[in-house]
């Protein structure tokens, strides 16, 4: 099964690149996405696949990221079919191919039990996402993408050097070199003290870097900012799960060795840390999709913050990486076709989004009321019980250091937020006034301009829209009532995290 | 063991000949040495050489010696630049912090716990210093082909720890760390093409147009 879920959409990756018709070949997406959908569906409900080999297997952590990831990418491949109509100029075979073959190395990374198989995988979607950053093919883009792979290939780097220190923690007591993750786990409390907690820190940062989380996060506002909108879709919701899921590992087994004083301190710090320089990053952010880069920062900091509490956290924190990758597809996407209405994404030009785009501007206010936390949404209900997990935990100073920085970040974002969806829209500028000098525009952001000059305006379609509607309603759901299945995916997640049988 | 450390000290030099060295060709070419060298390393480690073994440094030896290089001069080639032309930090300042780097990594690796049979061998340190010396390439040149070596350095450097372990990483494994190694430098060769082509220049010191 793990093999099928990672070859088939590769196959379908390397059929999309030889495919010739540049119109119709973005449906190789949603293809790709609906039977990668049917393969996770089959193999949740299946205990007896899950274990395809000793190096890959899924586990219950595992289960809960493939199924978020799998979902999200439905919904933004076919948000791409409508997104990529609008850049018909354009060949797509690189974006279509690579987006494809991202979901195939994603699977890679849930099922390898084996941390070198899983370091290449993760190496893996760095380098499969870096020529999506530079689809807009302009200087922003090309800045953007460099950075990306720099400083994430570099990151990435250490994180191997981490995965040698783990391996040699087992050498250097002679328990024999190995990476397999059981083994690993099960031999714990022998491995050596100091190997492993310098394993810990590389992996932290390595891992910690594709996540974004402060104070590694430097890559990410420029790359969101740049990327079309479904592409930051796929980044804030799948590829940093996918590195989270890899972070979780290591600290796993450092907390079945007893380090997990040590661990708790580390990432308390970092999350709250991450949390606050997206919150003080966001106040005054006049570029939206920056903004939700910092949004993503924030609730990466949020998932560490909550692996930090420990125990009681737990369930919060495998729920808030479901409810944080829904909410972020209705962000981005929603984002994504305000930018091209205005063919800005600058609070200086985009205003009234809600009468200009009625649907993406409400959809747009509701992803920004959900994933600060407002009830009745999802993320309302993670966020809260990593905060009760918090209390239970006693850890109550950093409770309300928590409160706090969503109190900071609620203020920053929303008066960004109401910004663009408030007020009367320019007049049609973004499209007849801006589209002839398009080298200048160019320079403040105006990625539309650039396209063909008798390009209409750009309106609400079905494609564009219905994807983020769906989201909008799994965000809301989640928030009122959890189905009795992920539920209990979730709570598997929880406890198998924290080492329960 | 005495061969094994010699061959260190070998890419511990070129690693301060990478340093002081300003034509990025020369560059290239010394970490292409230090490539193939670091292929052919791990022959000296495995308790026995069957044809796995021998394959996989083949590998290794192609990909660091002749590919990586060649997909880098040929890039180095399309735009036009021969020299780095003003380094963050001097040639000469960035050579002597590399070798005090080295020397610290030397005494810094004798205090580690180490497993008792590898004590006496410069593997440690040298991973150390090499991925030191690569951080300094990374963070003190401005042409993106240059920040493209350093990046190679520094892989270089955690590929000498990885000595420790050539009995524990299943060959899979091996090979697609340098497949990815291959892919990532060739995605960084296009994207030096597109800089050249976007700003007429890849001075990596002109992207900075995005910040807050």
């Amino acid at each position: 099964m793990a093999f099928l879920m990672i070859f088939v959409p590769i196959a379908i990756a390397g059929l999309a690149a030889i495919f010739p018709s540049n119109r119709l070949r973005p449906l190789f997406l949603p293809v790709a996405a609906l039977a990668h959908l049917c393969m996770t569906v089959l193999v949740l409900a299946r205990p007896d696949l899950k274990a395809t080999s000793a190096w890959l297997v899924l586990d219950p952590a595992a289960s809960l990221v493939l199924l978020v990831v799998s979902v999200l990418f439905l919904f933004c491949s076919i948000y791409a079919i409508g997104y990529l109509r609008y850049r018909q100029e354009r060949s797509n075979r690189v974006f279509v191919a690579c987006l494809c073959g991202f979901l195939g190395i994603m699977s890679l990374v849930a099922w390898s039990h084996h941390l070198g198989l899983m370091w290449v995988a993760i190496e893996g979607t760095t380098l499969v996402t870096a020529p999506l950053i530079y689809f807009n093919n302009n200087k922003r883009s090309i800045e953007a993408t460099w950075k990306y792979l720099l400083v994430g290939s570099v990151g990435i780097a250490l994180a191997l050097l981490g995965t040698f220190f783990l391996a040699y923690s087992s050498l250097q007591q002679g328990l024999g070199a190995t990476l397999q993750f059981e083994d690993l786990l099960s031999n714990a409390g022998l491995l050596s003290k100091p190997w492993l907690r310098a394993s810990f820190i590389l992996l932290l940062v390595g891992y910690g870097t594709k996540m974004g989380l402060a104070p590694m996060h430097t890559w990410k506002p420029d790359a969101y900012g740049e990327a079309p909108g479904v592409i930051g879709a796929v980044f804030a919701g799948g590829v940093t799960s996918c590195a989270f899921l890899a972070f979780l590992r290591v600290w796993q087994i450092c907390n079945a060795a007893g380090e997990a004083f040590f661990t708790s301190r580390i990432l308390l710090v970092m999350g709250l840390f991450s949390m606050a320089v997206a919150g003080l990053f966001m106040i005054g952010q006049r570029d939206f999709k920056r903004m939700l880069a910092y949004s993503s920062v924030e609730h990466m900091g949020i998932l560490v913050l909550g692996l930090g509490i420990g125990g009681p956290a737990l369930f919060g924190t495998m729920l808030h990486v479901v409810t944080n990758g829904m909410t972020k597809g209705v962000l981005f996407l929603s984002a994504g076709n305000i930018h091209r209405a205005f063919s800005s994404k600058n609070t200086d030009q985009v205003r009234g989004a809600l009468r200009r785009l009625p649907v993406s501007g409400a959809l747009f206010l509701l992803g920004f009321l959900a994933i600060t936390g407002s009830p009745p949404f999802g993320p309302f209900v993670s966020e809260f019980a990593i905060l009760n997990g918090a209390f239970t935990a006693g850890r109550y100073v950093a409770a309300g250091l928590f409160l706090f920085f969503l109190l900071l970040v609620f203020i920053g974002m929303g008066k960004t937020v109401l910004k663009v969806v408030q007020g009367r829209p320019p007049a049609e500028v973004g499209i007849e006034a801006v589209a002839p000098n398009a080298t200048a525009a160019g320079g403040s952001g105006a990625v539309a301009a650039s396209s063909a000059p008798a390009a209409k305006p750009y309106r609400d379609g079905f494609l564009t829209v219905a994807p983020i509607l769906a989201l909008a309603l799994i965000v809301l759901a989640l928030g009122i009532w959890i189905p009795a299945p992920l539920g209990d995916l979730v709570r598997n997640a929880a406890a198998f995290v924290e080492n329960r049988p | 063991m005495d061969l094994l450390n010699a061959l260190l000290v070998i890419i511990l030099v070129l690693n301060l000949f990478a340093l002081g060295t300003s034509r990025i060709l020369s560059v290239i070419r010394i970490v292409a040495a230090q490539g193939v060298l670091l292929g052919a390393l791990p022959l000296l480690l495995y308790e026995s050489i069957g044809l796995p073994e021998a394959l996989a440094a083949a590998v290794g030896i192609l990909i660091k010696g002749l590919l990586i290089p060649t997909i880098m001069t040929r890039a180095l080639r399309d735009v036009v630049i021969k020299k780095e032309v003003q380094p963050i930090i001097g040639l000469l300042p960035s050579i002597i912090l590399g070798a005090l780097g080295t020397g610290f990594a030397l005494i810094f690796a004798n205090r580690l716990d180490m497993a008792p049979f590898q004590g006496g061998t410069l593997i440690v340190p040298a991973a150390f210093a090499t991925i030191f010396v690569g951080f300094i390439i990374l963070t003190t040149r401005v042409k993106a082909l240059s920040q493209a070596v350093g990046y190679l350095v520094l892989e270089n450097g955690i590929f000498i720890f990885g000595l420790l372990l050539v009995d524990a990483m299943p060959l899979v494994v091996e090979m697609g760390v340098l497949l990815d190694l291959f892919v990532g430098i060739f995605v960084i060769a296009i994207m030096v093409k597109h800089i050249n082509r976007a700003f007429s220049s890849t001075d990596t010191s002109q992207l900075v147009a995005l910040k807050e």
